[in-house]
């Protein structure tokens, strides 16, 4: 409906933040602008909301004020970010998995190694379903599917280049067919790929576990796998690895500070991000959103980044969505 | 009939007062940010969501379904008034919206469509409660080659309506298409024609354009007649409420409207803006004066914003059955929804019917307030209309500009802003219609994803169009739509050689 929202606010708290002092300052007196990368509603804006709402009633953080700067994966937020945030000891940025992978469909001109990262957040698993009329009844027997035709295994999920798209690609990868013959239909999110699942248009879809549940506990759709590590609790499909195929993907979400922050200001960032996910308040409200806690501190955050782009990187050149 | 005990212990739930109170809340919101440009109904309900984390979920949720449709309401103000669609879904409103109102039917304009979105909302209110887990297994039944049929008779239709030839309508939908071109394609996620420009990554922006080829190549366009004819159209004529007449001329495009709005707004790609299109296209053709549109016929506005609402509640189907949502402001309700641990779905009517029958019940509510507090205040807006004609111009000037950068702070929107602002200026000097323009921004993109899903369904073979019932029947109307008219003339001419 409405296009013009996200910006009144925007062209508020950017003034607003060129008012600020850049002074290093302590945890208590923080008065944070987090950029989410999206428009309102999507997950990036929902976990830069869940944190300002938490690191304020906690009192990690005097102020907090969410901007959002849609467009392109989130790699429009992360170009004004690098511009707008460097050596800023008050702004944040939220980003996850998408964001890796936009940047490298998109040849965006930043990347992740242009910012500070602070703390890794949270981690939901994405979910392999079939509708309830398929044939398929288990992960083996879509994978069998795949060998026989994998141009007729018609999959659907978010968009190209994202965490779905990846884990079809790897999936396919692991039956032993090429990845660019993926046969992957890409939608705006999971409820337009959800119509096409319900309508019998596809043979398997890809989403995360929490937009598709509904459907999976009335029997709508049946769950084939989770691409999680380990078990989650609450939920019957298990995970990939389980199942025997070497897999795992996690929809992670990420804190970053701006580019060139000074080390007591990164400490102070990481120590209050630190104390504010680790508060009942905020498991309370990981919970009851449905995400997965998966903190990781700023240096193992820093470490997994690394991997997980060059991972990316390989499967999306293997699809050939990147050089 | 079960849904009608279900609907009655809904009114109990949203009778209470402490839930009366959120859904006047709710459309208050709801209609000061639809006429305010630059804030809409999902960022309202977005920033609301943190401070009613911890409040009842059931009010909470009336209080956003109050925005919701207030917003709907609000949003068609400012395009009537000002020819500012702040919404793509007032597109349609502005262009026999604001004819009405610069020749002092400013009231009436308003009027109708704040009555006939009031109908609209009831009747397709009521279709939400009665039909919606029916409607919704039809919907997702509807396949890409379908919605590529659809946008096909869209496209027919808005060019062979507007504008004084077919080619001219297809010259400016052509136009629209390829700016519907530029910016990332959803299909592969590569850019497309944005020369690295990092605003033009996520495409053009409707509202832009739309503000740009209206308010702005009017502006410019008035300027420039200015000098040689001195035509002062904004005086108030006759009564600012509606007339028998208007009454008698508004009841049927309402309903029409509402048939059109409801079933495609509740398609899981459906939209507010092809119903509102389909509707103007349709009141158009069946007008006892055709002559009068593109000059203020009721009946343009009457239809559209009816198909407006109903689309809004026929967003709500696949909403609260589907989990799904088709709008920005849908989306943030699911996110609402969410935060209590409610997973809109196959199982909500069945886990939580209390909370879903007293949503219902307060949209109709909701509904009934938004009628007491437009009408009143119909004789307030139009009073906007007495300010002398380069005032009122420079206002919306100023309003445009103040829009667009609220909803985007760059400087590269406000060229584009300008630039669509001549381009509009030159289409209207010679006479090429705008609307068809903002229609190829909004559906080019779609109708290009879904050609492309249904060719990727296929293995590439173009026949899978043809096979499905539904998408031959869409496109074999668009196609007799398409050359009937070129036909008959044709025929015609034959004929007089004979003679």
């Amino acid at each position: 409906m409405t296009y013009l929202h996200s910006g009144l606010a925007a062209a508020w708290m950017m003034a607003a933040a060129a008012v600020l002092p850049a002074t290093s300052v302590q945890a208590q007196d923080l008065e944070l602008t987090i950029t989410a990368p999206a428009g309102a509603g999507g997950g990036w804006d929902a976990a830069a909301r869940s944190l300002q709402e938490v690191m304020m009633a906690t009192g990690k953080a005097r102020s907090v004020q969410v901007v959002n700067v849609p467009g392109a994966g989130g790699t429009v937020g992360l170009a004004q970010f690098v511009q707008g945030a460097k050596g800023s000891p008050d702004q944040m940025l939220v980003g996850g998995i998408t964001m890796v992978g936009a940047i490298i469909t998109n040849k965006a001109p930043h990347d992740l190694t242009k910012v500070t990262p602070i703390a890794r957040l949270t981690g939901d698993p994405l979910v392999i379903v079939v509708p309830a009329s398929s044939p398929y009844q288990t992960m083996a027997d879509l994978m069998e599917g795949i060998r026989q035709d994998v141009e007729r295994t018609i999959w659907a999920g978010g968009s190209a280049g994202g965490a779905d798209h990846i884990l079809a690609a790897l999936v396919t990868q692991a039956a032993g067919i090429d990845p660019a013959k993926v046969n992957y239909i890409a939608y705006s999110g999971g409820g337009e790929s959800l119509a096409a699942m319900l309508g019998g248009q596809v043979t398997a879809g890809v989403s995360g576990y929490g937009e598709w549940q509904g459907q999976i506990e009335s029997g709508d759709l049946r769950a084939l796998a989770i691409s999680y590590p380990e078990p989650i609790e609450g939920i019957a499909a298990q995970p990939l690895k389980a199942q025997g195929i070497d897999i795992e993907l996690v929809n992670w979400r990420g804190i970053f500070a701006g580019p060139d922050i000074s080390a007591e200001d990164k400490a102070v960032l990481e120590k209050a991000v630190g104390k504010t996910v680790q508060s009942p308040e905020w498991q309370e409200l990981i919970k009851a959103r449905g995400w997965s806690d998966y903190y990781a501190p700023s240096a193992e955050f820093a470490g997994f980044l690394t991997s997980e782009t060059g991972r990316v990187h390989s499967i999306l050149n293997s699809i050939g969505l990147a050089d | 009939m079960d849904s009608l005990i279900h609907l009655m212990h809904g009114f109990g739930t949203a009778l209470d007062p402490m839930n009366l109170m959120f859904a006047a809340i709710g459309v208050l919101l709801g209609t000061a940010v639809g006429v305010l440009p630059g804030i809409g109904p999902a960022l309202t309900v977005a920033l609301l969501l943190p401070i009613t984390f911890k409040l009842d979920p059931g009010g909470s949720l009336i209080m956003f379904a109050g925005i919701y449709y207030g917003g709907m309401y609000g949003g068609s103000t400012t395009a009537i008034l000002l020819n500012t669609p702040g919404e793509s879904a007032s597109v349609v409103t502005a262009l026999e919206g604001n004819q009405m109102a610069r020749r002092g039917r400013g009231g009436p304009a308003l009027a109708t469509a704040a009555i006939g979105s009031f109908v609209a909302a009831l009747i397709a209110t009521a279709g939400l409660a009665f039909f919606a887990p029916i409607l919704v297994k039809v919907a997702v039944k509807f396949g890409p080659w379908d919605y590529f049929g659809l946008m096909l008779i869209a496209f027919v239709t808005v060019s062979a309506t507007f504008g004084s030839s077919p080619l001219r309508g297809l010259t400016s939908l052509g136009i629209g298409l390829w700016l519907g071109l530029i910016g990332i394609d959803q299909l592969t996620g590569q850019t497309r024609l944005a020369f690295g420009v990092p605003n033009l990554l996520d495409g053009i922006e409707v509202t832009t354009l739309a503000v740009g080829l209206f308010a702005l190549g009017e502006c410019l366009f008035v300027a420039s007649r200015h000098l040689f004819n001195d035509e002062k159209p904004m005086a108030i004529k006759g009564s600012i409420w509606m007339s028998r007449e208007d009454w008698r001329r508004s009841w049927k495009p309402w309903l029409r409207g509402t048939a059109v709005g409801f079933p495609i707004g509740a398609l899981p790609a459906g939209g507010a803006e092809i119903p509102t299109f389909l509707s103007y296209t349709m009141e158009r053709k069946l007008a006892e004066k055709p002559e009068e549109f593109g000059q203020g016929a009721i009946e343009g506005v009457a239809g559209p914003e009816a198909a407006n609402n109903a689309s809004a509640a026929g967003t709500l189907v696949p909403l609260l059955t589907l989990g799904l949502p088709t709008s920005a402001t849908a989306a943030v309700m699911l996110a609402g929804f969410q935060q209590y641990n409610l997973q809109p779905g196959p199982l909500l009517f069945v886990q939580h019917p209390a909370l879903v029958w007293g949503l219902v019940a307060s949209l109709f509510i909701a509904n009934i307030m938004l009628l007491v507090l437009n009408l009143p205040l119909v004789g307030l807006w139009v009073r906007l209309l007495k300010i002398p004609l380069p005032w009122l111009y420079a206002g919306i000037l100023v309003f445009a500009c103040m829009g667009t950068i609220a909803a985007n702070p760059s400087v590269v929107e406000l060229m584009l802003l300008v630039g669509f602002g001549l381009l509009g200026f030159v289409m209207r000097r010679y006479d090429y219609p705008v609307a068809p323009v903002v229609v190829g921004l909004i559906l080019g993109p779609l109708a290009d994803s879904q050609l492309r899903r249904a060719l990727q369904m296929s293995l590439g073979d173009p026949m899978i169009l043809l096979q499905h019932p539904g998408s031959a029947t869409m496109i074999a109307i668009a196609t007799l739509a398409l050359v009937a008219p070129f036909l008959f003339k044709g025929l015609a001419r034959f004929r007089q050689d004979e003679d």
